[in-house]
């Protein structure tokens, strides 16, 4: 669904077509995604449209962003091992 | 999407001052590697074989990793496929898709330039991503604190 959104804004009917699922099963899709703050929905009318909230997806990107600190510590954890001289494998092998 | 490039992969490139063969140990004998990595896998690393073991990382000892060895080739490639932040041992993640880690080692001078890549985070479903999201935008901090704090000293402070 996200990525469809990524492409334009789509109704809740567009966005359900291609899944085969109900309205009511979509719009409680479409709801986990609002919660997590990925969507946003408007309503005009008596049509709901969603569209992706980019604000909330540079969010999504500094969490993948803090993900990649567990990278950067163990880098460092790394870097410790190799200037120990106990750890040298010629020494052990 | 845009935003797809940076989503989709973390890369690390960077330099390391010890020579390829002792990097390519540090990565690819297992106990050097549950000793910097914070986990405790079983056995060897071998192309094909799937590894597990326990975090050692205090508050996620519970958690077990599991690894899918996919390229040795020494000096030169090591990588695996597993489940990034698989954090919710009620979970079972094992029909998700997984990321793929991968060690590239080249010459730089007399020491290694290392480059870490892990890549497919788009192809992790949105609503896990969504989920991993909400659940963790609180505490990833302490996560990172917790881990910083294991690898700097091999304690951790209790946070609770």
């Amino acid at each position: 669904m996200l990525e469809r959104l990524a492409e334009r804004e789509l109704t809740v009917s567009e966005l359900a077509a291609p899944y085969r699922m109900s309205l009511a099963a979509a719009s409680k899709h479409i709801q986990t995604l609002e919660r997590a703050g990925l969507v946003k929905r408007t309503v005009r009318g008596r049509i709901h449209y969603c569209r992706i909230d980019p604000r909330q997806l540079e969010r999504a990107d500094d969490w993948l962003r803090g993900y990649e600190r567990l990278w950067d510590i163990r880098v460092e954890r790394l870097r410790e091992l190799l200037r120990h001289p106990d750890n040298h494998p010629a020494d052990s092998k | 999407m845009p935003t797809s490039a940076s989503t989709d992969r973390i890369e690390k490139q960077i330099t390391l001052d010890a020579p390829r063969s002792r990097v390519w140990h540090a990565l690819t004998d297992v106990e050097q590697f549950n000793g910097w990595f914070g986990v405790a896998l079983q056995a060897p690393f071998v192309a094909g074989a799937t590894v597990t073991g326990k975090l050692t990382v205090k508050d996620y000892d519970h958690l077990t990793l599991q690894v899918w060895i996919e390229a040795m080739e020494p000096e030169r490639l090591f990588s695996f496929r597993w489940h990034p932040f698989a954090i919710d041992p009620s979970v079972d993640y094992s029909a998700e898709p997984t990321t793929l880690v991968s060690f590239t080692l080249g010459d730089d001078g007399d020491g290694t330039k290392l480059t870490i890549v892990e890549s497919g985070f788009d192809a992790i479903p949105a609503s896990r991503r969504a989920a991993a999201f909400t659940s963790n935008s609180a505490g990833w901090d302490g996560q990172v604190k917790n881990l910083q704090a294991f690898l700097a000293n091999g304690v951790v402070r209790q946070s609770s």
